[in-house]
């Protein structure tokens, strides 16, 4: 069940209407389960049971890693007087030992799911390719629907019980809920549980605001999603499939229209998501802030599905950086390499970890990978540059001028939008060779022999997408300047909202590529 | 604290009212936006609106002919009016399949119970769905009955769905960039383009040489079509409905023997009358020179006359059917139906005079 | 606490870290800068900040900071 198709709407329509009409509150978390369970089953009827290994297993080992937790307080405090230093500090190693084997139990069952089902045959391609002779035959898996995000709310919520940083949830059912629910499962946020939890299972009453503003963001992500980004993907699709023959200005057509397109389907798909949950009186976090808006590209990583670099922050990023063994690392280095240097070596290697691990998690495929590390390297050579900057903003007084930081947020869209090329493509030669034709043969002219109208967009395709993205732009320019949310500013004045409402839903169903016609293209994050 | 309730109760009012009003106007929107959106088949590809037709047409009926192009192209109404006196109605439609035929038998049964049904057996051949756009321009014109679902779902080809017919706004929506003059000339109101379900062609273009058939693997007629046939005899039998089995006098797509001897078989059987047109090619007085607009295919409107002629003499013979010109109120309608009839003939032949084709009507009449 | 404020001042200058309440909410200390602090932390109190104490509540003040360091010193 696409998000784009009518079932999906008519879906989440009675789902809405039955959660407010006849399930009392404290069921109501119930009735979503049910929903999810459903939304799944009619997926394929085999993923419920990678999803419900995948939650059973953490819900069985998080349990009892708290209540020997709680156990080891509880004697810590009732034999505080008797043990000396010594003593206390070997019974905290030993059960610090037992706790980090649970967690690794936890984490080697689900990420193992998820290792082998998304990876095992890009492993399989990747042995044949260097062993030669008789090659490896492919594992035929199957890929659960979202398995990517469920399973990193999943190791999230392993950890932080383990670190005593969240307790537990005692009720399978409700934490099934946390692992399936179903707006995320498709293309996330990545929820933490001591976030998600707060009201998933206490859901807000019915609110008529609160409805009205999920309501309008559904529209709107619906807006993104269907006039824009699934209309150029037909334009980029004939783009990227024959790449030497559109070369050259071509390229930074491939790199406008996918920076649109991928921005549309991600944070239109978030908007559904979101809009969903509100709808249902349940707060999911935030997964962009403007992030076109950004003016280098740590920040645009920061605005940029948040919750993933979040994630890979705290869960890879920081205890990496802060292992005895780093910490050992950088004071060998800073004694050995000089304080400038040394300082860098360990937040270098977790940097790169990181940007490793971004890569691979967004697909099986080499070009992934590249992308990954090619995000690490301009990342490093920002962070190294940025004293440079710094005398260089303060010389000229840069820092103060408007225009200046127009310059930076261009700057930082394109830098961000070439290294989408690499997504774009799917391969890492063509995508070196496409990037390099933009400077040997750019060739603008060639832009307007005609040629954009072969790509299976018509006059007025172009037009629409146009108009919505100067829409969409509008609207994020002014919560970019003037911090206004335009829901809001709209709910005040109801009958506008109305209306808008009114456009939104007319101009999705007469403009939106959906349908005979069009290829009913999935969310881009979907396959992650 | 009055003020401050009054205030709330404004403000509740405003927004009611205005939700509502949202609602009304969406609704309102989007049949209109649909209405507009869909194909109009006013000019040049006409037979979508071949269906919808009928419900306007108020004679009663004695004579319905169900089939694809073989009867709507091939048999003048008017003729068998003028001369019989026989008020028939063909419920025709390009490329029509057996189970759309036996549907739309349903459906007419809704309305009135004709005397007798003449099926052109032609479509037996199908035994799967077909086309999208063929399969439109049948079902879209269907008002909304169990036979429309039952016709719908049998005919689906891979790729449509049931919700696409229910609403075919979201079919049709993406014609935004297409839309032309007669889509919004003809947003609520239609032209008509047949007279009782004939569709009339002035021109001439003498009948050519077909390629020889291809041999089959396989003679056998589809059993799903057979079933069908099977149940069009049924129904028509529980309604006290003669049923007639022609194929008529067109030589292309061609009709094998094989094919002929199954229905010859079932016509046995069953004993329903079953009438092979093409070997009476020359006994009604077809002049394949004359007497066909696309080279064989169809018959224009003076084969279509001479056909009519032929099995209007056979009808009325075999059937006891009313002479309808005897019958005032009937006949006043049949009046105006060959008013329109020949103005659409005269206009045609103007066309042809003018300028040696058909400007308005086939294929030189679709809107780009 | 000088210390402290000693080493933050190290990675920014232009920030009064006495009055500074906001340090993560504003996005004034990153990722990066929150290792450098374990790092220096590490080295001059012998206080190793555990990775699950690496929250926004704990690095949003040079006060806040200072009450964990000291937490743990207890520990």
């Amino acid at each position: 069940m696409l998000f784009t198709s009518l079932p999906f709407v008519l879906f989440v329509a009675i789902l809405v209407l039955t959660y407010y009409a006849f399930v009392p509150h404290n069921e109501r978390w119930g009735l979503l389960l049910i929903a999810s369970l459903g939304f799944y089953f009619f997926a394929d009827p085999r993923y419920l049971i990678f999803i419900f290994v995948t939650a059973l297993t953490a819900f069985i080992i998080a349990d009892i890693t708290e209540d020997y937790n709680a156990k080891r307080k509880a004697y810590l405090k009732a034999n505080k007087a008797d043990m000396d230093a010594d003593v206390k500090k070997k019974y905290k190693a030993t059960t610090t030992r037992v706790t980090r084997l649970l967690l690794a139990l936890s984490l080697i069952i689900n990420l193992g799911i998820l290792a082998y089902t998304k990876y095992i045959n890009f492993f399989i391609e990747n042995i044949n390719a260097v062993r030669g002779g008789e090659p490896l035959s492919f594992v035929n898996v199957i890929i659960p629907m979202g398995i990517s995000f469920y399973t990193f709310q999943t190791v999230s919520y392993s950890i932080d019980v383990a670190r005593g940083t969240c307790k537990a949830q005692k009720n399978f059912w409700k934490f099934l809920l946390f692992v399936s629910f179903f707006p995320q499962l498709v293309q996330g946020p990545i929820s933490r549980y001591e976030d998600l939890s707060k009201t998933l299972y206490d859901p807000k009453p019915f609110d008529f605001r609160n409805v009205s503003y999920g309501f309008i963001r559904i529209l709107f992500g619906y807006f993104k999603k269907l006039v824009i980004a699934d209309r150029l993907v037909i334009g980029l699709k004939t783009l990227t499939e024959s790449p030497d023959e559109y070369k050259g200005a071509f390229v930074f057509v491939v790199m406008m229209f996918y920076a649109a397109q991928l921005y549309c389907d991600f944070t239109g798909g978030i908007d559904i998501t979101i809009g969903i949950a509100q709808m249902l009186g349940i707060t999911v976090k935030e997964n962009f802030d403007l992030p076109y808006f950004s003016k280098n590209i740590k920040e645009y990583w920061n605005r940029w599905h948040i919750t993933m670099g979040t994630w890979f922050t705290d869960y890879i990023f920081f205890p990496l950086s802060v292992s005895s063994r780093m910490l050992k690392l950088s004071k060998w280095s800073r004694n050995h390499l000089g304080n400038a240097i040394g300082k860098r070596v360990t937040v270098y290697i977790s940097c790169f970890c990181v940007w490793l691990a971004t890569g691979i998690w967004h697909g099986a495929a080499w070009h992934f990978v590249v992308w990954g590390l090619m995000n690490f390297v301009v990342i490093m050579a920002s962070q190294e540059l940025e004293p440079l900057y710094e005398r260089f903003h303060g010389r000229f007084g840069l820092k103060t001028k408007g225009w200046y930081g127009a310059f930076e947020i261009l700057r930082t869209f394109l830098l961000m939008s070439s290294l989408k090329l690499f997504d774009c493509y799917r391969d890492v030669g063509v995508t070196f060779r496409m990037f390099g034709s933009m400077f040997t043969t750019f060739n603008a002219g060639k832009l307007f022999g005609g040629e954009l109208m072969n790509l299976g967009l018509s006059g007025g395709d172009y037009l629409v997408a146009g108009l919505a993205i100067v829409i969409v732009f509008l609207i994020s320019l002014v919560k970019f300047l003037k911090g206004t949310d335009v829901r809001e500013w709209l709910y005040d004045r109801y009958p506008l909202f109305v209306l808008s409402c009114v456009c939104l839903l007319l101009a999705v169903a007469v403009f939106g590529a959906y349908g005979a016609g069009f290829d009913a293209s999935q969310f881009i994050y979907n396959q992650f | 604290m009055e003020t401050g309730a009054k205030k709330f109760t404004y403000k509740t009012l405003v927004m009611a009212v205005s939700t509502v009003l949202g609602v009304a106007v969406t609704v309102l929107a989007l049949w209109f936006l649909q209405k507009l959106l869909v194909p109009k088949y006013q000019r040049g590809v006409v037979e979508g609106s071949m269906i919808e037709e009928y419900y306007d047409s108020n004679e009663p009926h004695e004579v319905l002919f169900l089939g694809d192009c073989e009867v709507y192209e091939n048999i003048s109404t008017v003729t068998l009016y003028e001369n019989y006196g026989i008020s028939s109605y063909i419920r025709g439609s390009a490329q029509q399949l057996t189970w759309q035929s036996y549907y739309l038998l349903e459906d007419t049964l809704r309305y009135e119970t004709p005397k007798v049904v003449v099926f052109n057996v032609l479509a037996l051949k199908y035994g799967e769905p077909q086309s999208e756009s063929y399969n439109r321009m049948t079902l879209d014109g269907m008002r909304w009955s169990s036979s429309k679902w039952n016709a719908i779902d049998a005919s689906m080809t891979d790729g449509e769905s049931m919700i696409d017919y229910v609403f075919p706004f979201l079919r049709y929506h993406s014609r935004w960039d297409e839309l032309t003059r007669t889509d919004f000339e003809h947003v609520l109101d239609k032209d008509r383009v047949t007279i009782n379900g004939y569709y009339m062609r002035a021109d001439v273009m003498p009948e050519a040489e077909f390629p020889s058939p291809m041999p089959l693997s396989d003679y056998t007629l589809p059993q799903s079509a057979m079933d069908y046939l099977m149940r069009m005899y049924e129904l028509c039998r529980e309604n006290d409905i003669e049923l007639v089995l022609i194929k008529a006098p067109t030589l292309y797509p061609y009709w094998y023997e094989q094919w002929d001897a199954q229905v010859r078989q079932f016509s046995y059987d069953y004993n329903v009358p079953y009438i092979n047109y093409i070997y009476l090619r020359d006994i009604m007085g077809l002049d394949m020179s004359t007497d066909t607009y696309d080279a064989g295919l169809h018959l224009n409107i003076y084969g279509a006359e001479k056909f009519a002629d032929y099995i209007g003499r056979y009808l009325t013979n075999s059937f006891e059917l009313t002479d309808y010109r005897q019958i005032p109120e009937v006949a006043q309608q049949w009046e105006d139906d060959i008013v329109f009839y020949d103005a659409l003939r005269d206009a045609q032949l103007a066309e042809l005079q003018q300028y040696g084709e058909l400007r308005s009507w086939g294929a030189n009449a679709i809107e780009s | 606490m000088d210390e402290l404020i000693e080493i933050l001042k190290d990675l920014h200058s232009d920030v009064d870290f006495n009055t500074c309440t906001t340090l993560i909410d504003d996005k004034i200390l990153d990722s990066f800068d929150i290792v450098s602090i374990v790092s220096e932390v590490d080295d001059r109190f012998d206080v190793t900040i555990p990775a699950k104490e690496l929250v926004p509540e704990n690095f949003n003040s040079a006060k806040a900071l200072w009450e964990l360091i000291t937490r743990l010193q207890e520990d």
